[in-house]
């Protein structure tokens, strides 16, 4: 494959930041701890730049950092839980000699994992058909449906009538439909 | 009885508005009498449903205005360290 894609890490936070934050909090369930790990990402993305080969998009790029950073938190968390597991949940008995106490036990997350991962890959959809939408229209909908920001509040915050504010998000949610509809109904 | 009956595009914004939860009664009332007969509005108000639902499934998040500005702000002091 030809490298053909540039960086441009002046565009990154308009562009990626809240695909990141929507993709880091379904996996870290924390606001804060999400925030930092895209804030990490974008930083690391900075100082790896030179190691940037162009056969990937800045975003997919983007991903595999924050993809490495949520590992690493998970694993700097597990690394102080695991070590209170040795004391407390290993069975040295004959019947299960060698066997995790907690390998035995059902796990409540793995019912749930399947449900997280489509709603992360519908969500990656949805922020795919939003950054093709105009910038405005794009802000606007995010407030208005994302966030669930009041009408009154957004217009006073982007100094639009509510009349410009329906109509932004008809030509949003239309677009949207039509996007999804060919890339993740249709796929 | 002639205000009970709303044009395609006026259905269409009011079908909006119901998205989330900002249409009144009256008008609610009227789109349901428009997608009663209209199968365009009809056709149109099962795809913004669909949507919706959609996007609540997806349960998203995104960054508020003042934790951009915050992500912003770290983000260009780093880039002028370049």
């Amino acid at each position: 494959m030809t490298p053909n894609h540039k960086l441009n890490p002046n565009n990154w936070i308009k562009l990626y930041s809240d695909y990141l934050f929507n993709y880091t909090i379904l996996r870290v369930n924390d606001r804060e701890i999400a925030q930092d790990l895209v804030s990490e990402t974008f930083l690391s993305g900075l100082k790896s730049i030179v190691n940037f080969k162009g056969k990937a998009s800045e975003r997919t790029w983007l991903t595999s950092i924050l993809k490495r950073k949520i590992i690493d938190h998970y694993r700097k968390i597990n690394s102080n839980k695991g070590k209170a597991v040795v004391k407390m949940h290993y069975k040295n008995t004959s019947e299960f000699e060698g066997d995790w106490l907690e390998e035995r036990v059902a796990d409540s997350f793995d019912k749930t994992a399947e449900g997280i991962i489509e709603n992360s890959e519908l969500g990656d959809a949805i922020y795919h058909c939003i950054s093709k939408l105009p910038e405005k229209q794009a802000q606007i909908f995010k407030m208005k449906t994302i966030i669930g920001y009041e009408t009154e509040v957004i217009c006073n915050e982007l100094d639009i009538t509510s009349s410009n504010l329906w109509v932004q998000i008809h030509r949003a949610r239309t677009a949207l439909a039509a996007c999804l509809e060919k890339n993740w109904f249709k796929a | 009885m002639k205000k009970l009956f709303i044009s395609h595009e006026q259905a269409k914004h009011i079908c909006d508005k119901r998205q989330y939860d900002e249409a009144t009664f009256p008008e609610r009332v009227k789109l349901s009498i428009r997608i009663a007969w209209c199968r365009l509005t009809k056709a149109y108000s099962k795809k913004n449903n669909e949507l919706t639902s959609t996007i609540k499934q997806a349960d998203m998040s995104c960054l508020n205005q003042t934790e951009r500005e915050k992500l912003q702000h770290q983000f260009e002091k780093e880039l002028r360290k370049l």
